[in-house]
């Protein structure tokens, strides 16, 4: 009986359990944060060396800011993750990429701009980060709409 | 509503490129319905991809990724008919998978 119970306890205690493991897997913080500088706060980035390495293709005027093409990659040896961070968005941090053995350090991707700002792109290698920033000038913002 | 995903992936010159489509709505808790309600927000927060059944990329993202986001990702090398599968989890708890071979 009693182990038939214990049975029965653990399933349930690991079926509430995967989705919170699950979830634990996004930085609600950093995610949450309403400046570029708390993001990169949350996401244990104190400060990052700019550097060419990092290839940003953005368009220079974004017409829609629904829809604004990036296109990242990164040619610093060891590039383990890519972040990107729109300063004068809302929730600035954007995504975070992190590639294991047999990936490339590259993505392709439409984000949302609210207005006209800066992009960053930041590269980890080897614990450290670098940055790239290009401006994405917005003629109709994307968040609202 | 979140909806079906399309994938392709194909290799060429040593490198296998991949582009996933994921139907989802992507709200960013910021917009209003005809009424002037806020329509709350619904998002993909996590997309793994994985080569034969091993993560190789992971990502988190927030609302701010485009409606129906298109993602192209690159692996290094990979042989025509290695698998691809790609998976994602909105907050909702919701989520969608795909898998494709390598062409």
């Amino acid at each position: 009986m009693n182990s038939i119970r214990r049975a029965l306890v653990a399933a349930f205690v690991l079926t509430l359990v995967r989705p919170l493991a699950a979830l634990a897997a996004w930085n609600k913080e950093a995610f949450s944060a309403k400046t570029a500088g708390d993001a990169l706060k949350n996401l244990g980035i104190a400060n990052a060396t700019p550097t060419k390495d990092i290839s940003v293709e953005v368009p220079q005027i974004a017409e829609n800011g629904a829809v604004v093409p990036v296109e990242i990659s990164s040619a610093i040896p060891g590039t383990t993750a890519l972040i990107v961070v729109i300063d004068k968005n809302p929730f600035p941090l954007i995504s975070r990429f992190d590639f294991k053995e047999g990936a490339l350090p590259f993505v392709k991707v439409n984000v949302k701009m609210g207005e006209t700002s800066d992009i960053r792109v930041l590269a980890e290698a080897a614990g450290k980060y670098y940055v790239t920033t290009r401006e994405v000038k917005v003629t109709i913002g994307g968040c609202g709409g | 509503m979140p909806g079906p995903m399309k994938m392709r992936a194909t290799l060429g010159q040593g490198v296998t490129e991949i582009r996933v489509l994921m139907t989802h709505p992507m709200e960013t808790g910021q917009r209003k319905d005809a009424e002037g309600k806020i329509v709350p927000m619904h998002f993909i927060q996590n997309l793994t991809v994985k080569l034969n059944g091993k993560p190789v990329i992971e990502a988190q993202t927030s609302q701010a990724v485009s409606r129906n986001p298109v993602f192209s990702f690159r692996l290094k090398g990979g042989a025509k008919g290695d698998k691809i599968d790609v998976s994602w989890l909105d907050n909702h708890g919701e989520s969608n998978s795909t898998e494709t071979a390598v062409a």
